[in-house]
């Protein structure tokens, strides 16, 4: 455009002669008196043209309000809420599991066949049967039925409005550690994708309050970790109860670690603001909109697309690829020792220290790009090592992992180190996109690994003291 | 000496913006307060799946969208959603600075039926930037519900802009929406909003402002209300102003050497 | 009286703002400018923010905010709710 500005720093120029032409007091003065000026042309038109009849009806949302961020219940409805959810989830994800696993693993026995029918190498077999299509195969069983549950219900909870109660409920506690309280708004989202999460801090306008709200965002269990907590939840936690309380005794365990969650993230929140990110609370509004009947359909259809297709193709992506590195270092060796158990001894007295094993802990680093591929990798890494079984089940699942010397701190080790580890490397990548360097996400992963050892630690070595 | 502009032209200042212009759509922006439909209206209109959900503040990124109405192709942008766009947070300068510099062939408004106060604040705002604009009124189901009457005629005649309302959840009015946007690009109708009358000692300060930047600033007022402008300039907004340098201007030194002098109000703008 | 202050239930009418620069701005942006009428509807269980009807929308505000809002006290209660 032929917009040519004549002279250097004529921007500023303009901007010093209105400071010398108003002074500071005139300034604010003709501020406030602009604002007032539209809101008082929009009062009246507004007025001239909107009527009310026949008077208010009292809104069920208000009184729904007085119930669920009342002082008594706000707190335990909010976790009562939560924990129907993952028990909904817990025995919702049950029936389907176990059918997609015999489905499934009757698949691999087709494919067995055909490939011995073939005479195909045994390699070629174990790549692509014992491997890829195993580890897929898991993923699928195991990881998908939860989320595919779960991602809806909270779905739900967010077209009802619900989830700006809950930033209400919890803003003092987000004040005084420093944050801001949209922060809460932003966890919520990580529920269903940290990277998501991440993205969501931009309704943050301060940039202190918005790193540590993407820093942080780690700590809430997101849709591809949270079905290792409720599947370990269910066959160990669950497992020491009279079966008919089992899946209750799991989803309180859940809610429990997800509590750890929130808690550590105050904790790191606080940390950071009086440290690396100093400063107070910037100026915080929050509205509450009317509950709205959800559009239960549209939700339906729009969890599937988005997230059970997205969730597979993850699984193809990520756990193809992960199932024949497993596979080939499960059957390559030195002196008799595969490349992963080889791995796994190195690992093994530091992983030990933390409750878990070498098998696990390189799960977790394996996990890095998908955090859905953990539990699929254990199993895998597990079976390798000589037991036969066929894992279809979630009962078929407990003998793998206690065969292999699991017990519950083992289980509850596993579940505080997958709440609190690195994230994955998606969410690495959009920490770096949002924040345009490359030190923030670095010190992401420092940070959160730090913390998992050190409370992982802490925890067992408690455990073990009593 | 003598800044040249860094773009040469409208399409150059659209795409600062990141809209696909290599079609030679008209471009349509949605704009409004926040949790008022948006991201519905906007999937409602180009048969995406935009994530919409019950809080103030789902969307965060910008989307863009195509959607046909007789024949012609329109690109919808739907943008973050302000209460204001007197740019005290991001999201409200990025849709002022939208508005403003990408200069929509139209602009919607998507406003909450239930609660026209508020958002005809917002409204009055924008046809304060740009005069094609069009009132949606949705959230109909809900106001009716709480047996709230709007009379459209009567606002519609106070604003001087097309005033549609809709229920955009169950496509309600959507087929107005587009036959109006239709109409306003096509120049069918032409628009000429209602303006805010701000009080005397107001309009005076302006009058002299927009004297001194006529001759500051030559060939500007072809991009931007002038008016408007100084209006911004009166209440202390740099963000205008750094707008206009990022859009405009090759050079830095606004920003290196007169930090001391800008930042003389106590205000920071960030 | 500041608007912490006005009593659960109550309405208030805003007198002035005394916060400065960007608070300020913003809480005008949200309508509180002197003449307008708050209700005060419900305090979180953790204490803080207090959610208000602003024209006609409830808003949160922490009492860092409603510090600054200096505001009088009308007498009639919550009778009509005008959200
Ligand atoms: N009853 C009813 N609900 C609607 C209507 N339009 C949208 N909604 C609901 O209102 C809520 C907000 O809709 P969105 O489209 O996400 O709003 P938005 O303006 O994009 O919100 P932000 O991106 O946060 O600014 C959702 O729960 C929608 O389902 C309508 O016409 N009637
Ligand atoms: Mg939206």
């Amino acid at each position: 455009m032929e917009l040519i500005i004549s002279e250097k720093n004529s921007i500023s120029r303009i901007i010093k002669k209105v400071d010398e032409y108003f002074s500071k007091i005139e300034k604010q003065q003709l501020r406030d008196q602009i604002v007032e000026d539209i809101y008082g042309c929009a009062e009246r038109i507004a007025s001239k043209n909107v009527r009310i009849e026949g008077g208010r009806q009292t809104d069920w949302g208000e009184k729904v309000d007085d119930i669920l961020t009342s002082k008594w219940l706000g707190f335990p409805i909010m976790l009562l809420l939560l924990g129907g959810v993952f028990w909904l989830t817990i025995i919702g994800a049950n029936y389907p599991s176990a059918m997609l696993g015999e489905a499934l693993f009757w698949v691999e026995d087709r494919l067995t066949e055909f490939f011995t029918w073939t005479q195909a190498p045994e390699w070629l077999y174990g790549i692509l049967v014992m491997g890829v299509y195993r580890t897929m195969a898991w993923v699928v069983s195991v990881m998908l039925p939860p989320m595919a549950i779960f991602f809806p219900l909270f779905t739900l909870m967010e077209d009802l409005g619900y989830l700006p109660r809950v930033a209400f409920n919890l803003d003092n506690f987000f004040k005084r550690a420093g944050t801001h309280g949209k922060q809460s708004l932003t966890m919520s989202m990580g529920f269903g994708c940290n990277a998501a999460g991440v993205i969501a801090a931009r309704i943050i306008d301060s940039p202190r309050e918005k790193l540590i709200a993407i820093l942080t965002n780690n700590f809430v269990p997101c849709n591809g970790r949270f079905p290792t907590l409720i599947i370990l939840a269910t066959i160990f936690m669950g497992n020491m109860v009279n079966s008919a309380y089992s899946s209750f005794v799991a989803a309180a365990v859940v809610v429990g670690i997800v509590l750890v969650g929130i808690i550590i993230t105050l904790l790191v929140s606080w940390g950071l603001s009086k440290t690396f990110l100093k400063g107070v609370p910037s100026s915080f509004t929050l509205e509450l909109p009317p509950y709205r009947k959800p559009q239960i359909g549209k939700i339906l259809v729009r969890s599937f697309l988005d997230r059970t297709l997205f969730v597979l193709e993850r699984a193809v992506m990520v756990a193809a690829p992960a199932g024949v590195f497993v596979w080939i270092f499960a059957n390559t060796g030195i002196g008799g020792v595969s490349l992963i158990n080889y791995v796994a001894n190195i690992l093994d007295p530091f992983a030990v220290l933390i409750g878990l094993d070498g098998i696990v802990l390189l799960a977790f680093i394996l996990g890095f790009p998908a955090n859905e591929i953990v539990i699929p990798i254990i199993v895998m890494s597990y079976l390798s090592a000589g037991a036969m079984l066929e894992p279809d089940s979630a009962e078929a699942l407990r003998e793998i992992l206690v065969t292999n010397g699991w017990t519950w701190v083992t289980a509850l080790s596993t579940m505080l180190f997958s709440l609190l580890h690195f994230p994955c490397g998606t969410t690495l990548l959009t920490i770096r996109k949002e924040t345009e360097s490359l030190k923030w996400p670095v010190f992401s992963f420092l940070l959160t690994t730090t913390i998992a050892i050190v409370v992982n630690f802490l925890v067992v070595q408690l455990i073990y003291l009593f | 000496m003598g800044l040249t502009a860094r773009s040469s032209g409208l399409n150059l200042l659209r795409e600062n913006f990141n809209i696909d212009y290599s079609k030679k759509n008209p471009i349509i922006a949605l704009a409004g307060n926040p949790n008022t439909g948006k991201s519905t209206v906007f999937n409602g209109l180009t048969g995406l799946r935009q994530h919409t959900g019950n809080w103030p503040g789902k969307t965060v990124t910008q989307a863009q969208g195509n959607f046909r109405y007789q024949g012609q192709e329109f690109t919808l942008i739907d943008l973050p959603g302000t209460y204001s766009l007197l740019a005290n947070s991001t999201e409200e300068r990025i849709a002022r600075d939208f508005i403003c510099f990408a200069r929509p062939d139209a602009t919607i408004v998507v406003a909450d039926a239930t609660n026209l106060e508020r958002n005809l604040n917002l409204v009055l705002q924008v046809t304060e930037l740009t005069d094609n604009v069009i009132l949606c009124l949705n959230l109909m189901d809900e106001a009716e519900r709480k047996n709230i009457k709007i009379d459209v005629a009567g606002l519609k005649n106070d604003l001087q802009i097309p005033v549609v309302p809709t229920v955009a959840r169950d496509g309600k009015g959507l087929k107005e929406l587009k036959n109006t946007v239709y109409d306003i690009v096509n120049k069918n109708i032409v628009v000429h909003p209602y303006r805010v009358k701000y009080s005397p000692e107001i309009e005076n300060a302006v009058e002299e402002l927009v004297q001194e930047l006529r001759t500051m600033l030559t060939g500007i007022e072809k991009y931007i209300n002038l008016h408007w402008l100084s209006l911004r300039l009166l209440e202390g907004d740099k963000t205008i102003m750094r707008s206009i340098k990022d859009l405009f201007l090759k050079d830095d030194s606004f920003e290196t050497k007169t930090e001391g002098v800008v930042q003389t109000d106590g205000v920071n703008y960030i | 009286m500041y608007l912490t202050n006005l009593p659960l239930g109550s309405k208030g009418r805003v007198v002035k703002l005394t916060a400065k620069g960007k608070k300020r701005r913003r809480l005008l942006d949200l309508g509180l400018i002197p003449g307008t009428v708050v209700e005060a509807i419900r305090r979180s269980p953790s204490g803080d923010p207090t959610a208000y009807i602003i024209r006609g929308t409830v808003l949160a505000l922490r009492s860092e905010e409603t510090n600054f809002i200096e505001v009088e006290e009308l007498t009639q209660r919550r009778d009509i709710l005008w959200a």
